[in-house]
């Protein structure tokens, strides 16, 4: 039955993959790209990647979807004419394709037991979760804690993104926020539409409240700090969306976004340094508390705060400096 | 009685997705904008509605159900007012809504 409905997603998937490619009004594809990335959710929920698919919902269904249609409010709908290299294209998209069929003759059977990936570090991790760290959810503790270094450098490349964009698109941060000030009559978000309006107000705190459940329910259930901040980032974009940008500027203003994007990363390695102060390795939480096991669930939680405030604070920051282009 | 919610239960699950295909048949079959959205909210109203309701049955009364009541809350909330958006959205880019028959003959009299 599962194999039916995965066999019933790829299609779909497929599907809505050549309707990007075949559409020629840039604002459908970004929506067929939004329900590609749902469907990819699904998938990954049924292959039992709960965390993975919470992160495929919210950043690739939810924030990239926003960020697409502000790229498209700075470009225009239709899709410019096609390139003359067409055959050049279709015989890489071939190859790449015979490749990747190629490979996957080798690939063990879903679920294999013998398969490497059950052989290799997996099996040790499971077996020794509850010992050293004790929480339920073993991805969080891969993640936050067996492979801490991993996670500090996911954090440092969205941190190192998120100042990349801000480079390439808000060269005129400094007169923005006094500008948006003299514009505040003009914009005024989606102020003539009522029911979203009032329905959008009821939905944020809620949103909100979730992202936070994601944030420190992680070690419990599916979730952390990359699904937070993608959730809390989603209620402040709603609520620029609603209310429009200065208010929601000057709720959070870009200063303290910067502070956001730059504060969690810091947090991060703050807590790997305090490890080391505490005659532990760098990003050793066994030192943090006097019992090992306590002081690794501190550990977790101060780190996956540090990844949630870096996220929430990226994510807002390339939203803004998305909103703002398209008003200069 | 086990068996009595089973039979409720599938009741509820199959009247949700002959909803669900009316809904997906109409919005490609309507002749424009209106009423093909008019078509496909009935996916998310009484589709929904039934299909969910179907699954709290087979839950039972468990922490699931709870969590199915607040997806259906959010559901009924959510799901009408993007149609509403969608819909002013048209109406300001300038889509008016058809004229059908009886209001072209109540014109003409």
């Amino acid at each position: 039955m599962i194999v039916l409905f995965g066999i019933f997603l790829l299609a779909l998937m497929v599907i809505s993959a050549l309707a990007i490619v075949r559409s020629e009004n840039l604002f459908s594809a970004v929506i067929l790209t939004s329900i590609f990335s749902l469907l990819m959710a699904a998938n990954f929920f049924l292959l039992d990647a709960a965390d993975v698919a919470l992160t495929e919902a919210a950043i690739g269904a939810g924030i990239s979807t926003v960020l697409f249609l502000g790229a498209l409010a700075l470009t225009g709908e239709h899709e410019r004419g096609g390139s003359k290299n067409r055959l050049l294209a279709l015989g890489v998209v071939t190859i790449t394709t015979l490749i990747v069929i190629y490979a996957t003759f080798d690939k063990p059977r879903l679920g294999d037991p013998d398969a490497p990936v059950h052989q290799h570090v997996g099996p040790w991790y499971l077996e020794k979760t509850p010992e050293l760290i004790d929480i339920p959810n073993a991805v969080t503790a891969v993640l936050a804690s067996f492979r801490g270094y991993d996670t500090l450098g996911e954090v440092f490349v969205v941190f190192t993104a998120g100042i990349g964009v801000l480079f390439l698109l808000s060269a005129r941060t400094t007169r923005r926020t006094e500008d948006l000030q003299a514009n505040h009559e003009t914009h005024q978000g989606l102020r003539h539409y009522l029911v979203p309006r009032v329905v959008g107000r009821m939905l944020i705190p809620f949103i909100f409240l979730f992202g936070l459940y994601v944030q420190f329910h992680g070690d419990y259930g599916p979730g952390g700090g990359f699904q937070a901040g993608a959730i809390v980032a989603a209620s402040v974009i709603l609520y620029a969306l609603l209310e429009g940008e200065a208010q929601a500027l000057r709720a959070l203003p870009m200063r303290v976004l910067k502070g956001l994007v730059a504060g969690g990363a810091l947090l991060y390695g703050a807590v790997g340094v305090a490890g080391m102060l505490l005659g532990g390795n760098f990003l050793d939480y066994s030192v943090l508390a006097s019992d090992p096991i306590t002081g690794q669930h501190i550990g977790i939680i101060l780190i996956e705060l540090g990844v949630g405030i870096t996220v929430t604070g990226v994510l807002l920051c390339v939203f803004h400096a998305f909103a703002a282009r398209g008003k200069v | 009685m086990t068996m009595a919610i089973d039979i409720l239960s599938w009741v509820l699950l199959t009247a949700g997705g002959v909803f669900v295909f009316i809904g997906g048949l109409g919005a490609l079959r309507m002749p424009n904008l209106y009423t093909r959205m008019h078509a496909a909210s009935l996916t998310d109203t009484m589709g929904a509605v039934l299909v969910i309701g179907g699954i709290m049955l087979q839950a039972g009364l468990t922490l699931a159900t709870l969590k199915l009541a607040a997806i259906l809350l959010f559901l009924l909330i959510t799901s009408p007012t993007a149609s509403n958006a969608l819909a002013s959205a048209a109406i300001l880019s300038g889509l008016q809504p058809e004229e059908g028959k009886v209001e072209r003959r109540k014109r003409q009299e």
